[in-house]
């Protein structure tokens, strides 16, 4: 076992956090007004983020996926807009292609996306289809060279901003297959943006499409292998969901920490009462222990070992402590932390959405207990 | 980063793992029960060189780490927590504070027979007045010549009566509290000390808690554990490494519980399917396990550090309050999956339930991890 990050690792951190302190934080009061983050995705493309994971024959920066993860983590403290365009566009929106993709397609997408030209999005929900994902019921009728596809995605993340989507259809025999859109296809259109509690500055839309013709070239796998990618990358990108959390968690928690040691009442700095020392204490300590988890997972993924249960976990406890961490939080800032001059009320609305996408909190424990009930046990 | 366990740690946890569930299972129950402590198992342990896993070979024990050894109590703990705590107070208190803090000659008289497991081992910190404020301690230790003359009592001492060698901690200048506070080595045999109360306890009842009582115990100078004054630091800093076998004993009761309690949700039928295909049974596992791979995580980080030399205080004082709720929250839940059946002693969860409860008390109450983590986080 080796608990410690590496030279490289601390180093991508450092570079990482600094970017987040100087480029990111000072633009989450415009994200906050809805601001989409194009410039700041542009610097984060010139330092290679947007295609971390990505080999660099394909114009990434070939770094393994707990690179990925330390950047969702960092820059999630900053900003969990950020965290989570970064996310959906490489752990969904990019890694499908580079997993199942044809050599065209990824000579094709990838360079683009990995050099941040071009932003990612994954369509699989719909309005009767979210947890439920095999019930979707967006059609792709085969005509010619060309997929007709017909329905409606909700809930897509970078919806509208995205120049490709990995959306998943039905097609004729039933099963769900992939392709790779993108946004100029004819009959792609944006519909309702979301308005949400958090994450504000990232989009979350509808997508419509209408007779959109798909070239055949464009299948992503065969034809009813989509559900077997959605849920391989979903494996991934509830670790990167994971990694968002932690970081949401760490950045409530650190403002906390400040907070009670500079606010003074009674005479005393409020940390010195147990009452709130003690919910310190134990913010950090499920921080700690989610991180384990998280990095955990990622570990296992860089190295190609079995994570499901892993990154369900990391997702499950993360997310939680993300939600509870944020709200204990904003109680050490009393008054002030309900108000919008504090960031931490941001960061309890953003919290909440960790326990929901990328598989929601009890989908991984339907995930975990599959998992825990088909080993065998002494 | 690496995650996985070394080969060597995977051997310790296999052979330990063999040795609990062929030769410690079969009786705790019975052990637990009658309140029975078993001297048998504790020996058949030191042949496999169990009680001296962290120590280099010179003194007697088997040159591994602290992971190994939490690994260990861990194992153990899977099926009895009072083997488990037996291990760890002998090896986490006992010896620690010999290893870290013992003369040579101490090392060679002392440390080698723990390490071997031809001792056992105790530590004496808590008294009737000092619990979680261990700085309000009234034994004192009166120099006279070439001795220090110990009187006094002690209380909770895990181990007690069973145990060989006591490292025990003495005002030696009572005006200086803190500071007026030393450590001692103390034998079984010397005149003068004796064993009080034997205390019924909920749990860990396979392992003995009693009073030690010292009336004009004579201990040679040579005892003296670290110099004069350096008691409190010697107590403090053993308690940041034992409270991680603590942690290592609570992750073994809480995978213990799970792993019965995921069995049972297998197996018991009502409404025509196994109760774990209900999701109020399979998502409370989901969560258990969870929180089990969690705590086992934050306990072998912290036993990484302190293998490797690197600073433990705060990851073992989380390690301690992350994983003893988490034994006390699967336990209890595991007893809930159980029903009827969970509540009765013919199955273990019961037990599991009633041993993980002290998990939260002892070597550090959780509102003492807290204290300890939160002085730490706020230190600038």
């Amino acid at each position: 076992m080796d608990f410690q990050f590496t030279e490289e690792q601390l180093l991508l951190r450092k570079t990482v956090r600094d970017f987040a302190e100087k480029e990111i934080l000072p633009a989450t009061g415009d994200m906050e007004r809805g601001m989409f983050p194009r410039e700041i995705l542009g610097k984060m493309a010139t330092l290679g983020l947007m295609g971390i994971t990505i080999p660099e024959t394909y114009g990434g920066a070939g770094l393994d996926f707990t690179a990925y993860v330390i950047a969702v983590h960092e820059i999630s403290k900053a900003s969990a807009t950020i965290g989570v365009i970064l996310s959906v566009h490489s752990s969904v929106g990019t890694a499908p292609i580079l997993y199942f993709g044809s050599e065209a397609q990824k000579q094709k997408y990838l360079p683009k996306l990995a050099s941040g030209e071009y932003l990612g999005a994954f369509c699989l929900t719909e309005a009767e289809a979210g947890s439920d994902a095999k019930n979707l019921k967006t059609k792709a009728v085969k005509q010619g060279g060309h997929y007709v596809l017909n329905g409606s995605k909700m809930f897509i993340t970078n919806g509208g901003e995205a120049d490709t989507y990995i959306v998943f259809a039905r097609t004729e025999d039933g099963n769900i297959t992939a392709f790779i859109i993108e946004k100029t296809m004819p009959g792609f259109r944006t519909g309702k943006d979301e308005k949400k509690m958090g994450l504000h500055g990232s989009k979350t839309v509808q997508l419509h499409f209408e007779n959109l013709q798909v070239p055949a070239e464009n299948r992503l796998g065969e034809e009813g292998e989509g559900f077997k990618i959605a849920m391989a990358v979903l494996d991934a990108g509830r670790i990167g969901i994971a990694a968002q959390a932690l970081g949401i968690a760490e950045g409530a928690y650190e403002l906390a920490l400040q907070y009670a040691k500079n606010r003074r009442q009674f005479g005393k700095p409020i940390h010195a009462f147990e009452g709130t020392g003690f919910k310190l204490a134990d913010m950090a300590t499920n921080i700690e222990a989610s991180k384990l988890l998280v990095y955990r997972s990622a570990f296992l993924r860089s190295n190609g070992l079995g994570c499901k249960k892993e990154a369900a976990m990391a997702k499950l406890l993360a997310s939680q402590t993300a939600v509870d961490t944020a709200i204990e939080a904003v109680q050490i800032f009393g008054g002030y932390g309900y108000t919008k001059d504090y960031p931490v009320e941001r960061f309890m609305r953003d919290a909440k959405i960790t326990q929901i996408y990328e598989g929601t909190s009890e989908i991984q424990r339907i995930v975990i207990s599959n998992q825990l009930l088909r080993e065998k046990r002494l | 980063m690496d995650f996985r366990l070394s080969e060597e740690h995977e051997m310790i946890r296999k052979m330990v793992r063999d040795f609990a569930v062929k030769e410690v299972a079969p009786t705790a129950a019975e052990r637990d029960e009658n309140e029975r402590f078993d001297r048998s198992i504790f020996d058949r342990m030191a042949a496999l060189g169990l009680p001296g896993i962290p120590w280099p070979e010179q003194y007697g024990g088997i040159g591994s780490d602290f992971l190994a050894y939490c690994i260990a109590v861990e194992e153990l703990s899977r099926v009895c927590a009072s083997t488990g705590v037996t291990l760890s107070a002998h090896t986490s208190l006992a010896s620690w504070p010999l290893f870290k803090f013992g003369t040579e000659e101490q090392k060679q008289k002392y440390l080698v027979p723990l390490a071997r497991g031809e001792k056992i081992g105790a530590y004496g910190l808590t008294e009737p007045g000092s619990g979680s404020d261990a700085g309000a301690m009234v034994t004192t230790a009166r120099r006279e010549g070439d001795h220090y003359v110990l009187n006094g009592s002690k209380i909770f001492i895990t181990n007690g009566g069973v145990a060989d060698i006591y490292i025990v901690f003495a005002l030696t200048d009572p005006k200086s509290k803190h500071h007026g506070t030393s450590a001692f080595i103390i034998e079984k045999d010397f005149p003068g000390f004796s064993t009080g109360k034997k205390e019924k306890k909920m749990g860990i009842r396979a392992s003995t808690t009693t009073e030690i009582i010292f009336d004009n115990v004579m201990v040679p100078a040579e005892n003296r554990l670290g110099e004069e004054g350096q008691g409190f630091k010697i107590a403090m800093m053993t308690l940041d490494g034992g409270r991680n076998g603590i942690a290592a004993q609570a992750v073994g009761i809480a995978q213990g519980a799970l792993d019965a309690a995921a069995a049972y949700a297998k197996e018991r039928k009502q409404f025509g399917k196994p109760i774990a295909a209900n999701q109020g049974v399979s998502f409370k596992l989901a969560d258990m396990a969870t929180a089990v791979e969690a705590a086992r995580l934050l306990t072998y980080q912290a036993a990484w550090l302190e293998s490797n030399g690197l600073p433990y205080g705060k990851e073992s004082a989380m390690s301690k309050l992350f994983a003893g709720d988490t034994a006390m929250k699967v336990t209890t839940e595991a007893v809930q999956i159980f029903g009827g059946y969970g509540y009765t002693k013919d199955y273990p969860v019961e037990r599991f339930m009633r041993d993980a409860k002290i998990t939260q008390i002892y070597e550090g109450t959780q509102e003492i991890q807290r204290l300890v983590i939160s002085r730490m986080l706020t230190r600038d």
